[in-house]
């Protein structure tokens, strides 16, 4: 049971032994958190005495009479009140007119009590000012924690981008300093891996601004009238040239055309990014299968590859931000880590999502559903 | 005129051109290289040489790859010298150092570096280790 210090200020004796006797036997309970509130009582029967109080232990919930023979309970919080560490307050007061109750409010109390309460009125009162002070925490800790995921995404961007400066920049040092020697030739390895790289970067920064669009919601979406199957064919053919290096077939299977609301832009996305990976992480002579189906309310996308296959382990992380997996047969492919988030993503925007199977050592399929805008 | 041996210096780096260029630099200063990869590639390194030297990047195909190889490193040979070199460290918020015997102790490195690495640092550091 998790104790709420809480400080009952009133000059009644009789009012402070009943809220004393009424809180220190009540616990409750909410959907929100697992352990039961129950609350640590004390009293005070003074102004003065309560300011000492706060002063020195500063309650978590403050049950405050309006009117104190030295002060006013305004006075009180004017006295102790201070941004950093909130106490729920709750106003009791005898004359319960709307000018109390408002300037109580405005004196920075959660809610006011009018005098005589039941001790059902007071339960009622608590339990709404600790559910408002739940719901507070919430959405301070989410707010904490999307600052965290923030942080941690610009860190990993921003290690992503010096890379490969660092790397041009250091075959640029080798060239200047002509440390590989006087023939120009030695250096045409070095010129390309620096086109290579910087290909690679200008690569992230597209898939960034999409991913960054999508997110923000900030991309104009068109949605028009958009045939799949030709959609897919036309990813086939910007695949064609890399597959061919390497001697990947690619093969489209969709008989008549696939029709569907969507966003032209966003439907090349999502297959030209599934083609490519199924090129890049093919194996030499390998095949890539597409096949675009219809559904009764749904579209589905998939995309089949007998290249290197992933581990359980590997696919379950595999469409989170800068997620590519390392491994001795993946070091050299060049990707921006970016690509399956925005997939994702994308497919999120059609009430859809995309999954995978994969073998390791026989190649992954990738299912892309994508369901019409409002059906 | 005193032959002196040729040392060796083991540089591991998920970045290849990284591992390239440093491989370059060195072995116009004549030490030998041996580059790995990987984790996996650089643990059978160890396994079957003996550095005079470690250049390692702290972050493989794990988090702290590095920590890990410095250390198997350091279990086989305590008097290997090893530079771990990192680029997350300053964007992460995550500090290492190597400045105290402690930290040293710690990190099982004897020096720091922090990406991009100047070579001529670098040099500075392999010269002054291998003393």
């Amino acid at each position: 049971m998790e104790l709420l210090k809480t400080l009952v200020v009133d000059d009644e004796p009789g009012m402070r032994q009943s809220i004393h006797r009424a809180l220190s036997g009540m616990n409750l309970t909410f959907p929100e958190i697992e352990d039961k509130i129950g609350f640590d009582v004390d009293t005070a029967g003074t102004g003065s005495e309560a300011i000492g109080k706060i002063r020195q232990r500063r309650p978590d919930l403050l049950l405050l009479d309006y009117k104190l023979p030295d002060m006013s309970g305004m006075e009180i919080l004017d006295q102790v009140q201070c941004d950093d560490n909130e106490m729920l307050i709750i106003m009791i007061t005898a004359y319960a007119s709307l000018e109390t109750a408002v300037s109580a409010i405005k004196g920075g109390a959660f809610d006011f009590l009018a005098k005589p309460f039941t001790p059902a009125e007071l339960k009622a009162a608590v339990a709404k000012a600790i559910q408002s002070l739940i719901l507070a925490n919430q959405v301070k800790k989410l707010a904490r924690e999307k600052k965290q995921v923030r942080f941690q995404f610009i860190s990993v961007l921003g290690h992503e981008l010096k890379a490969p400066i660092n790397a041009v920049e250091g075959y640029l040092e080798i060239i200047k300093a002509k440390t590989a020697g006087e023939q120009v030739d030695a250096y045409a390895d070095m010129l390309n891996r620096c086109t290579v790289r910087l290909y690679g970067m200008l690569k992230l920064i597209d898939d960034l601004l999409d991913l960054t669009r999508i997110e923000s919601g900030q991309k104009k979406r068109e949605p028009i009238q958009v045939d799949l199957c030709a959609a897919a064919a036309a990813a086939r053919e910007t695949a064609l040239v890399s597959a061919g290096e390497r001697g990947v077939r690619i093969r489209l299977e969709c008989e008549e055309p696939v029709q569907m609301i969507a966003d032209a832009g966003e439907m090349e996305i999502i297959l030209n990014n599934l083609v490519s990976n199924a090129v890049k992480y093919n194996r030499e002579g390998g095949d890539v299968r597409i096949r675009i189906s219809k559904g009764q309310d749904e579209v589905r996308i998939r995309v089949a590859d007998t290249g290197l296959g992933m581990t359980p382990e590997e696919t379950g992380r595999l469409f989170q931000e800068f997620v590519r997996i390392k491994n001795a047969e993946t070091r050299n492919i060049p990707g921006s880590g970016l690509g399956l988030a925005i997939v994702k993503k994308i497919a999120l925007l059609y009430q859809g999502d995309v999954t995978v199977e994969s073998k390791k050592g026989e190649g992954s399929e990738f299912t892309v559903i994508l369901r019409q805008p409002g059906g | 005129m005193k032959t002196q041996k040729t040392k060796t210096i083991l540089l591991v780096d998920d970045d290849t051109d990284f591992l390239d260029q440093l491989k370059l630099q060195l072995e116009t200063r004549s030490f030998r290289v041996i580059t790995a990869q990987s984790q996996q590639e650089a643990e059978t390194v160890i396994r079957e040489t003996r550095p005079d030297l470690a250049v390692l990047d702290l972050m493989l195909e794990h988090f702290d790859g590095g920590f890990s190889l410095a250390y198997q490193l350091k279990k086989a040979d305590p008097s290997v010298p090893v530079i771990m070199v990192s680029g997350v460290a300053g964007e992460t918020g995550i500090h290492f150092d190597a400045a105290t015997e402690e930290e040293r102790d710690w990190i099982r490195a004897d020096v720091f570096l922090a990406k991009p690495i100047r070579f001529e640092q670098l040099l500075r550091e392999i010269n002054r280790l291998l003393g």
